[in-house]
């Protein structure tokens, strides 16, 4: 049965009905679990749930030897950028020995890690840095965009036998939606379409989606149909899934909340010109944020973020630079 | 504490032959890297095999071991079959990673190597967690990892040390100071002489030894690893050693004057060894050089069948991206 919960909730429920059908889960993390009545020391004891020093790069670390061992860690981060103090563990341990031991061993862990709080968070707590993730052989990236995928893309991370950063996007924080309340298993690697329309892809990440969905309203209003596409994990990425929608509109306009530059949105168009050239009608847009340090004030901060007056206009452009067939 | 056995003919040889396995392996790795059939970077633990012996012999499969660049020493001497491991070395399908790991990144699950690894002390903290996974799982199974004194001054392994001081974890961690970080000497690096003395604060239970005597390598492990296997810890055992070659296979090492043939006679610890078994009469003038031979002829059985082993498909990369 479906029912109305906010994202976090959504996400604490897949690692609590996880925890409580595979005993290999723990989870562990900073602030986590400090009184009796924590639901989940409550649930599953101490052992399992555990507080860790201000010490990323031990904490990932132990967690992976953990792995090693046949547990599945959960590691709680709060902000992504604390795994930047750790990026050994994170990028050049955790994916790195089940290739280099020739298959011998694997790394099932989640770190849990949100992202892009452009609240007045300012510069070092507010990055959108999932790219800086997805192009690690051997990691996965998921990106969850509503209150279910968060259920489900957590109680897929938690089952892989990967090592998985869930970057969930605080700005959906306490955005509510329908979310199974049983099991739910989005599987890693699968997009979904979160509108269908015929005259232009745009393609949307986590927190995006919903502005791109708002965007698409706004067009039907012009006559034009978007068809919205939610890739819901940068690695693997649903690439195909993205071919065969831009092979229906010949549009595409992709929505990142990250900085332009290296950015996901710009790995996406760069897969889409070389795979699918010949069904562009139009240059494919990009709708990021500027290439810049999160600034604190609140018009500087709305005037770098993407917005769903960009999104209309760049597919405005894309439309207009080869119109609709009437 | 039971006190750990005296050294007799049997352990002795043990002893002996363990380190003349892997200095035995390394020197004729050396050799084939000059040769061009080991490619890429390679770090010796010549001189220091004493550690790697003293450690691991006491150890079984069930205990995690992590070693660092310099591994080959704590793979063998884990138990890692020198076949496998030569031919990883030569980036054959038959090494011990099917040739994705290389010297740097050994791996042997079946002997509890879980792995070395190739950025100092990253490998530090990834022995905690076997350590938590032992004492999640209820066995008496502990872990060690093996680091030099370069590490001590990463963050990295601070923070291990007092997440694992914190927490009390069955980790024994093993600190091979051979007074050089890479090309630089400790002195360069750190105003603390002794690792030591770095985790004191954290209350450890610790000890400095002669790390070229594998007896007492041997006889400090001991008494930490009886601890350990009753869920105490964290343990830092420091061993003082000299690495004879240089950080790595064509290292220059214009940082440092070689050491004199002489000194080096009464350093090495197999050559202690030897003297030892033969003063104490465990050992009879003929052993030492058949076990050198002996030894000799099982790298040169491994050179053939690893030789012998094809290297992998090249598309095998691309399946072990993701399990």
């Amino acid at each position: 049965m479906a029912r109305e919960i906010p994202y976090i909730q959504a996400l604490g429920e897949a690692v609590h009905q996880e925890m409580a059908r595979d005993e290999s889960v723990i989870y562990f993390g900073q602030n986590l679990g400090l009184t009796d009545d924590d639901p989940y020391v409550q649930a599953f004891g101490s052992d399992r749930v555990r507080v860790t020093p201000i010490s990323e790069t031990a904490e990932i670390g132990m967690a992976v030897g953990a792995a090693f061992a046949g547990f599945r860690p959960v590691v709680q981060l709060y902000m992504s950028e604390f795994m930047l103090v750790a990026m050994d563990q994170v990028v050049n341990e955790a994916p790195r020995f089940y290739g280099m031991s020739g298959g011998e061993v694997t790394v099932p862990l989640v770190l849990q890690a949100g992202y892009g709080f452009t609240a007045g968070w300012a510069g070092q707590h507010t990055g959108t840095i999932y790219g800086m993730f997805m192009g690690v052989p051997g990691l996965k990236v998921a990106v969850p965009s509503t209150p279910a995928d968060a259920k489900g893309l957590m109680t897929a991370s938690i089952r892989d036998d990967n090592p998985v950063v869930l970057f969930h996007s605080y700005l959906l924080t306490l955005e509510h939606g329908g979310v199974p309340e049983g099991e739910h298993v989005v599987p890693l690697g699968e997009a979904a379409t979160r509108r269908e329309g015929g005259d232009v892809t745009i393609v949307g990440i986590g927190w995006t989606v919903g502005l791109a969905l708002a965007a698409a309203e706004r067009l039907a209003a012009d006559g034009v149909e978007a068809e919205v596409i939610d890739p819901r994990t940068l690695a693997p990425l649903d690439l195909p899934a993205i071919l065969r929608s831009v092979e229906k509109t010949g549009r595409l306009v992709i929505v990142d909340q990250a900085t332009r530059h290296a950015s996901a949105a710009a790995v996406i168009a760069a897969e889409v010109a070389s795979e699918g050239f010949s069904a562009l009608k139009a240059p494919i847009g990009l709708v990021t944020a500027l290439d810049a340090t999160i600034p604190y004030s609140q018009p500087m901060e709305e005037y770098l973020m993407p917005s769903e007056e960009r999104i209309v206009a760049a597919v405005q452009q894309a439309v207009g630079s080869s119109p609709v067939a009437a | 504490m039971v006190s750990p056995a005296e050294v007799d003919a049997a352990l002795g040889l043990e002893l002996l032959r363990g380190m003349w396995r892997i200095r035995a392996f390394e020197e004729r790795v050396g050799q084939l890297t000059r040769a061009d059939e080991v490619h890429g970077l390679v770090h010796l633990s010549i001189g220091q095999e004493a550690v790697a012996v003293g450690v691991c012999g006491q150890l079984s499969s069930r205990d995690a071991v992590y070693g660092n660049h310099r591994a080959h020493g704590h793979a063998i001497a884990k138990g890692a079959p020198l076949a496998a491991l030569m031919a990883e070395l030569m980036g054959r399908d038959g090494g011990l990673c099917r040739g994705l790991g290389g010297s740097m990144h050994l791996v042997d699950v079946e002997h509890g190597f879980l792995g070395a690894t190739g950025v100092v002390g990253g490998n530090v903290p990834l022995a905690l967690g076997s350590a938590l996974a032992s004492r999640l799982a209820g066995h008496d199974a502990v872990a060690a990892v093996f680091f030099g004194d370069g590490a001590a001054q990463g963050g990295i392994f601070v923070e291990s040390v007092n997440l694992a001081a914190l927490w009390a974890l069955p980790v024994i961690l093993v600190c091979e100071n051979n007074g050089f970080a890479e090309f630089t000497p400790r002195s360069a690096h750190s105003p603390v002489e002794r690792v030591a003395d770095v985790v004191a604060p954290y209350g450890l239970e610790r000890a400095t030894v002669d790390g070229n005597d594998v007896d007492a390598v041997r006889r400090a492990f001991a008494g930490f690893l009886e601890a350990a296997r009753r869920g105490e810890g964290p343990f830092l055992l420091e061993c003082l050693t000299h690495r004879l070659r240089g950080h790595y296979e064509g290292d220059p090492q214009r940082y440092r004057e070689a050491i004199a043939q002489e000194e080096w006679q009464r350093r090495d610890p197999i050559r202690r060894l030897e003297r030892r078994g033969l003063d104490e009469r465990w050992l009879d003038d003929d052993t030492p050089a058949r076990v050198e031979q002996e030894t000799r002829e099982e790298v040169e059985e491994a050179v053939r069948v690893a030789r012998e082993s094809p290297y992998p498909e090249p598309a095998l990369t691309s399946e072990l991206v993701y399990a």
